[in-house]
């Protein structure tokens, strides 16, 4: 009895834990991407509130929620007050399986950092970015406006376009660990991380996650341009605070798992594991923020083509080789 | 080799964002670092003086009359020794679109614009400038000038005593 009390006391604390360092980091990356966006532009970004503008997400969040809630006439009032908790949601629940640094022990007892060590972590991972575009396809349908609808109309096709090469793009990973868990995963790369076995798989899942992740090149579902801000057009205060949010979350889930799928995890000389795994995720928040200054948006046409003549054929293709010498290997 | 130059171009643009970011944001943090605008910048509107520490405006309603929003508007007056003035002279500033016509069309070089651009009120009645906030205690751009020493019309000098006047002509001497 007692240890199953533990055991849930353990699980509630690194809940906790989780939640309020990933709800903090994605405030604090919305500062980090306005900031660096602004230097790579030769601006300054936000620097008024607080020293270096540190406290801007504080008078963002403040200003958020004391705006007006509307809903447009005519929406689907249900569906759309239900949408943007999705998209945070399922953002949120993918956390549930990263492992963030090896096991340590505690009281004579083994802890895994990971919430919890699912033995299918990656499919439930793939479940879940499947689940999240119902919260852009729902809030654009249910929005009663056809740019919203426009832009989750785009969602969905991206949605189709990239899911399928990053679900392939993982296949020589698993085929190479022999697991579905995560935690497998990161001890398979202990020598090696699977960037450098794996650069095809590595570079069609980066691609993926950028479509995944709805940003530039691939923010066609938003794309302010052209859809004013297509899904969440017409949502205002906390409830697109919910959606940004949502965005950012998601933004380091996926940084995440490129760091546990492709890039050793915890896994580095010298320094401890949770700085290593915090680093890794950080640079490539850092470096998407960076395509983010760099590149065009693309026509979602050109997204599909992309996605499936390239994509797609090139990670087939990639399953197919992997397959091939790891059976000669005999591994 | 449309491949090779969709790769370049795809690589380059990261090359000159990561140059960017290195240098020094270009943006000047304006309420704490404040632009010092041309010489000739066209802000506020003020009244000047002449070097005697007189008013210059002879109340001769030109800007008035090449103000294109017409927010210029004075009653002239004459003074005992002749010399015109305004009795009261008013500026809209809520209506003044800082053209500078004015300035243009000023005889006297009274009315002078300045490099003064933080005018901003919260109130438009605030805008509306009256004699006594226009007026400054010297000659603005152009210190030297003294209208009346030279076209004056007997005031600082008798008729034709002016440094660059000659005397008044008899019409009838000039008869062939």
């Amino acid at each position: 009895m007692m240890d199953m009390l533990l055991t849930l006391a353990l699980i509630l604390v690194k809940l906790l834990l989780i939640f309020g360092v990933v709800l903090t980091l994605a405030a604090y990356l919305v500062l980090a991407e306005r900031k660096i966006l602004g230097r790579l532009q030769l601006r300054h970004g936000p620097n008024r509130v607080g020293p270096f503008g540190l406290l801007q997400p504080l008078a963002d969040v403040i200003k958020l929620l004391t705006k007006e809630d509307t809903i447009p006439a005519g929406a689907d009032r249900p569906i759309f007050l239900l949408a943007p908790g999705l998209t945070a949601i399922t953002a949120l629940l993918a956390f549930a399986v990263v492992p963030f640094s090896p096991p340590i022990t505690l009281f004579g007892r083994t802890v895994p950092m990971v919430v919890c060590d699912l033995n299918i972590g990656v499919l439930y991972f793939l479940g879940l970015s499947s689940l999240a575009v119902y919260g852009v396809a729902l809030g654009g349908w249910a929005s009663n406006s056809k740019y919203a609808l426009l832009g989750s109309i785009r969602g969905l096709a991206q949605l189709i376009s990239y899911e399928l090469s990053m679900g392939l793009a993982i296949v020589p990973v698993v085929l190479a660990t022999r697991s579905f868990s995560l935690t497998d995963i990161v001890m398979a790369q202990a020598n090696i991380p699977f960037a450098l076995v794996h650069p095809l798989a590595f570079l069609i899942f980066f691609i993926s996650m950028l479509a995944e992740s709805k940003r530039v090149p691939f923010d066609l579902p938003e794309a302010e341009a052209e859809l004013v801000a297509g899904f969440h057009t017409e949502y205002s205060g906390m409830r697109f605070g919910l959606f940004f949010v949502g965005e950012y979350i998601n933004l380091i889930i996926l940084s995440a798992m490129i760091t546990v799928l492709f890039l050793g995890g915890w896994h580095g000389p010298l320094l401890p594991p949770l700085v290593w795994f915090v680093g890794k995720v950080l640079f490539i928040c850092f470096i998407f923020i960076w395509i983010r200054g760099s590149l065009p948006r693309l026509r979602y046409d050109q997204l599909m083509h992309f996605g499936w003549k390239v994509l797609v054929p090139l990670a087939l293709l990639n399953v197919l080789v992997t397959g091939a010498v790891l059976l000669w290997l005999g591994v | 080799m449309s491949l090779w130059r969709d790769i370049q171009g795809t690589l380059q643009p990261f090359w000159v964002t990561l140059r960017n970011m290195m240098r020094k944001p270009v943006t000047r943090q304006y309420p704490e670092e404040k632009t010092v605008p041309s010489f000739r910048y066209r802000g506020r509107l003020v009244l000047t003086r002449d070097p005697q520490g007189e008013e210059r405006c002879v109340a001769c309603h030109m800007c008035s009359a090449a103000c294109p929003v017409d927010c210029i508007s004075m009653q002239a007056a004459e003074a005992e020794d002749g010399r015109r003035y305004a009795a009261w002279f008013r500026i809209n500033f809520a209506r003044c679109i800082f053209c500078g016509l004015c300035t243009e069309a000023c005889p006297t070089l009274a009315i002078q614009m300045t490099t003064d651009y933080e005018f901003a009120k919260r109130d438009p009645l605030h805008f509306v400038y009256e004699k006594d906030d226009l007026l400054i205690h010297d000659g603005g751009k152009d210190l030297h000038y003294d209208f009346y020493r030279h076209a004056g019309i007997g005031v600082a000098n008798p008729r034709g005593k002016n440094a660059d006047e000659y005397g008044p002509v008899d019409p009838r001497s000039l008869l062939p």
